[in-house]
């Protein structure tokens, strides 16, 4: 046994996040292969989207291991601590940062994102912190542990982090000001109506939302430590204890910087998920195809990419060589209390194109809106975003490969709808909504599941 | 807002701490008068138990309870010695007849027991005086109180979403101290209830209007706990009302089991006795009713007529038809999580410790090895009860029928159920029971397992890994490890309570009754990826 390991390939994953571990599981299920995965992080991969939960007392940091911590032992996959500084290709090796090494027969790069930083006048000053390490969770307890230490904090950056770690220090009552350099948030994604719902959805939470703002620089007090920041546009002053800076992510891959990985803002993959170097494959947030597939950016920071491009790269690796090709897009977060899902592509009014119609409705009262996009020659369906209702992924996806036009979404709506039993529905409106708009005579299905499960 | 929780919380912590004293309090004895009235009430056939007693109870002194019980259960102790020592005496001198008389003067029953029966006719003093006042001071106070301390939620806990906040940073909720201080009044509580039942006598007598009221006779130590179940289910049932108000399932769910507790497992009982019938709770299935076909049930139900029959009827259609049929339809959850008492306790006083159940796999097998047991032991017990109901004999293969009986109500019934399934929530989830011990949860988790059209569907590919779910799963089911494959969960355990799908934060689960068909789902490469790849590897 022992010998036939020797003989086997062995394949080093760095970074253990979903990515990596996903590509482990994968071709343990396919192989016997040696597999190390390294992280300098954490011995144990977490769930980095749960690491809120943490500081708002919902979770336990232990609660964020999706597998117990025999899991990696029973599966014979090896954890290894440490930070990889280098590495060196042509003699198929490793180095990290205490000068150990180790030897590869095919590497995977999974090593994600780290924040970005704009090169801001004390970015790197005590109490300024990203969201996105396990490390940068235990700085926000040692800066922002409760409102008494931390009297106000400013939020940069109005993305998808930003309004999670505004939510969190809204849960211990600590003040927020929030600034987005949009004119409303998220609304180089968003349609407008929703963006505009979250803006007040925000100010509803007690969250200082500042729009049009960019930060200026931050100022340090005697100890080194933050003090206050100075918003670009007007000059004001905000005292504050601490600062998140939330601008987006961008590929961890700085430790690539002197090998002949060719890169760009990330680890250059083919549809292979293969890099120029042979044997070595980068996946997760960290890629960047070199050719981006039909509307998606070239690097997705998103968990579902992640753990996509990990099912795939381990075919490959197990000598079934499989592109790289996702399905429809879908994704999903929450905003505060209100929670999205999209399936396919809504544009916002910014980013869309001549031929697409964008259908909405919203809830005259709750935090409940819908925008449906379909092509305006074809009626083809080509997105929804939901805010505070629940869709079924399989539906839509199945609506969009068969390529299903507008009015067959909006008849079937109900069959869609994933709220949880006895709630409300609103087929009825939002059909009566797109009657009135398009002139046409739809009637709403009852839920079917039959239809529900034709597929299967 | 927050002086109001803060008072209420006071006026609960009075309510309570009076509540509490009330045992010490009091003084118990007994006139000759009395000791005589008692004696020819009871039929105490035995001169040297009289002359016992007299010497004990029979006093000015103001006996505490306590005193009170030792001396009472060392009086029955002695004379029940007294004549057994005469009945071997007898024996060995062969003197058949005397032995046989000798046999009528032993006193049976639990030595507490004897001595709660004594204490509630002895007992004087405050509560047994003014028990309406008493009330108020204690169940009211603490109602009101609560109530105080839960209502401003509705403003405090702010927009009606799901609030988790801070419940692993507090010390109640956080298996801190408080949470350790709860578990031992729980346990001792039980404790008390159970073996001790003469040393809470003064808890009945604050309810004795009340009972005579319902059902015509003075409140027992059962009829306390049941109404002080019935109130914090209230009260932490209104505390689940703001929590989840939100969430329909959770009203209508929490809705159902206060109804089933109230009105099926309190007041209908009560009022069946008082109507001389036996007094039964027609949802609660054997064998989670464990002694539905023990010898006293099944005689006292003969001897009750029409409605004895229909009882009898009733209880064996509920278990063997109208479970199971529901499960099918509905999952186990209909049972569970919407209609019966110790679901019910444990969905609302037992809601804040849920996230303490244990998810690791060890639990499960755990878990499994322990509730099949209890479900083997319930049977096995039922069928040597019945044999010998039936043929008259007191044992089969061995096994005596009292001993099994005993051993069960014992372990099972007082220790497992009460102690340990109660006792335990601040420490160890709120349903220790329900998860590992109860045998009608057993024998559901097979039919929602093999033939049910309950699932909790998995959404696509959506689940983000986060945790919220497993966390906060009562059962100690690990969802996220089926949700993160997209995998639709389907397992014995599951009792439908819905928190699940009301944690996650991006609305990846779904609990649903649908065709049985593509209710189990195993997928290899989850909804999202490569059309082609998925084809290939999921088939
Ligand atoms: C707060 C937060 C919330 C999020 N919420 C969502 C969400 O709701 N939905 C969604 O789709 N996405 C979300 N994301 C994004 C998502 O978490 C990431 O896309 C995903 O985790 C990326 O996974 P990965 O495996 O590529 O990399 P990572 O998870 O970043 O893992 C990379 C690992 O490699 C380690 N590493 C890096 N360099 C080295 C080195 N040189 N040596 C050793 N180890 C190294 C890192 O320390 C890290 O542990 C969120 C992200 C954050 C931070
Ligand atoms: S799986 Fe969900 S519904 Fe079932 S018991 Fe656990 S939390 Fe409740
Ligand atoms: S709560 Fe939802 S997203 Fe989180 S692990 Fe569970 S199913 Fe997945």
């Amino acid at each position: 046994m022992k010998i036939n390991q020797q003989k086997m390939e062995h394949i080093v994953i760095i970074g253990n996040g979903i990515a990596g571990v996903t590509a482990a599981r994968h071709i343990r299920k396919k192989s016997d292969k040696k597999i190390t995965i390294i992280s300098g992080e954490s011995k144990y991969f977490f769930s980095r989207t749960a690491l809120m939960y943490v500081y708002m007392g919902h979770l336990k940091f232990e609660h964020t291991q999706p597998y117990e911590n025999w899991f990696w032992k029973k599966n014979n996959i090896e954890l290894k601590e440490g930070f990889v500084t280098k590495i060196e290709t042509d003699k198929n090796q490793l180095l990290f940062k205490d000068n150990s090494s180790l030897f590869y027969d095919k590497l995977i790069i999974a090593t994600g994102s780290k924040p970005n930083k704009f090169g801001w006048k004390g970015q790197d000053l005590k109490g300024v912190m990203g969201l996105y390490h396990k490390q940068d969770l235990e700085n926000l307890e040692k800066f922002a542990p409760n409102k008494g230490v931390c009297k106000r904090a400013v939020i940069v950056g109005g993305g998808l982090i930003g309004i999670e770690l505004a939510e969190m220090l809204r849960s211990r009552k600590i003040p927020v000001t929030f600034l987005v350099r949009e004119t409303s948030f998220w609304n180089s994604v968003l349609p407008t109506q929703e963006s505009e719902m979250i803006n007040r959805h925000i100010l509803e939470h007690q969250i200082d939302l500042r729009l049009n703002s960019n930060l200026k620089e931050i100022i340090s007090d005697e100890n080194g430590q933050v003090k206050s920041v100075i918003i670009e546009e007007t000059n004001e002053e905000i005292l504050c204890n601490v600062v998140g800076l939330t601008a987006g992510v961008s590929p961890n891959i700085d430790f690539l910087k002197n090998t002949n990985i060719a890169c760009n803002k990330g680890v250059l993959v083919n549809l292979y998920l293969e890099t120029n170097i042979p044997n070595i494959y980068a996946i997760g947030d960290c890629a960047e195809q070199t050719h981006p597939i039909v509307n998606r950016r070239p690097i997705e920071a998103v968990w579902y990419t992640g753990r996509m491009m990990g099912e795939t790269v381990a075919q490959t690796i197990c000598d079934k060589k499989t592109e790289y090709k996702p399905g429809n897009w879908f994704n999903s977060a929450k905003f505060l209390d209100i929670e999205y899902q999209t399936y396919g592509w809504v544009f916002s009014e910014q980013t869309k194109s001549e031929n697409e119609g964008c259908f909405q409705w919203q809830h005259p009262s709750e935090n409940k809106c819908i925008s449906i996009s379909y092509d305006k020659n074809s009626h083809e369906f080509l997105g929804i975003n939901t805010f505070g209702i629940r869709m079924r992924h399989e539906i839509f996806d199945q609506w969009l490969s068969e390529k299903k036009s507008v009015e067959h979404i909006l008849e079937f709506l109900a069959d869609a709808n994933f709220d949880p039993e006895f709630y409300k529905s609103h087929e009825a409106e939002i059909v009566t909504k797109f009657n009135q708009e398009m002139s046409t005579n739809i009637q709403v299905k009852k839920k079917s599941w039959k239809r529900i499960f034709s597929k299967v | 807002m927050k002086t109001i929780k803060y008072l209420g919380l006071g006026f609960f912590l009075v309510g309570f701490f009076i509540f509490t004293m009330a045992i010490f309090s009091g003084y118990f004895n007994f006139t000759e008068q009395e000791l005589d009235c008692y004696i020819s009430e009871k039929g105490y056939k035995s001169e040297r138990l009289k002359e016992e007693l007299l010497k004990s109870i029979v006093t000015d002194e103001k006996l505490s309870i306590f005193e009170f019980s030792s001396k009472v259960r060392a009086t029955f102790e002695t004379s029940n010695r007294h004549h057994e020592i005469l009945i071997s005496k007898y024996n060995s001198e062969k003197n058949w007849t005397k032995k046989g008389e000798e046999f009528q003067y032993k006193v049976s029953g639990k030595p507490h027991n004897l001595s709660f029966e004594i204490a509630k006719k002895a007992g004087k003093g405050f509560f047994k005086d003014q028990p309406t006042l008493a009330w108020w001071l204690t169940l009211g106070l603490g109602i009101f109180g609560a109530l105080l301390f839960i209502l401003p939620n509705v403003i405090l806990l702010g927009k009606p979403v799901i609030k988790n906040d801070g419940i692993y940073h507090e010390s109640a909720t956080n298996r801190g101290f408080i949470a350790w201080l709860v578990l031992i009044y729980l346990v001792v509580f039980y404790l008390l209830l159970y073996f001790m039942p003469d040393y809470v006598v003064n808890w009945t007598f604050i309810f004795d209007p009340i009972s005579n009221a319902l059902n015509g006779g003075n409140a027992s130590q059962w009829f306390v706990y049941g109404f002080l179940y019935c109130a914090i289910m209230l009260v932490m049932g209104a505390r689940m009302y703001i929590k989840y108000r939100y969430n329909k399932y959770q009203i209508i769910r929490t809705t159902s089991v206060l109804f089933f507790q109230i009105v099926f497992a309190f007041l209908i009982p009560e009022i069946m006795t008082s109507l001389n019938m036996p007094g039964y709770d027609f949802k609660n299935a054997f064998p989670l009713d464990y002694d539905f076909f023990f010898e006293w049930n099944l005689k006292s139900l003969q001897n009750s007529g029409a409605i004895g029959l229909f009882i009898l009827v009733w209880g064996i259609i509920l278990t063997i038809i109208i479970v199971p049929v529901m499960v099918y339809f509905f999952g186990k959850r209909w049972y569970c999580s919407w209609v019966c008492g110790c679901g019910g306790l444990a969905e609302t006083l037992g809601d804040p410790y849920r996230q303490h159940s244990d998810k690791s796999l060890n639990a499960w097998k755990l878990e499994r090895w322990v509730i099949h047991l209890v479900l083997i032991f319930s049977i096995l017990m039922t069928v040597v009860t019945l044999h010998c109901y039936f043929s008259g004999t007191s044992s089969l293969l061995g096994i005596k029928s009292q001993w099994i009986k005993d051993t069960y109500s014992f372990l099972i019934g007082a220790w497992f159920a009460g102690v340990i399934g109660t006792g335990f929530y601040p420490i160890f989830g709120n349903r220790i029971w329900c998860r590992f011990g109860c045998p009608l949860a057993a024998y559901l988790g097979f039919v929602q397992r093999f033939k049910s059209r309950f699932r909790i569907t998995t959404n696509g590919g959506q689940c983000i890994s986060c945790g919220n779910c497993s966390t906060y799963c009562e059962q100690g089911i690990d969802v996220r490890a089926y949700a993160q494959k997209g995998e639709n969960i389907i397992r014995s355990s599951c009792v439908g309570c819905g928190i699940c799908s009301a944690v996650c934060p991006r609305g990846v689960l779904k609990l649903e009754n649908g065709p049985e068909k593509g209710r189990i789902n195993p997928t290899k490469i989850l909804l999202g990826n490569d059309v082609d790849l998925m084809k290939l590897l999921n088939d």
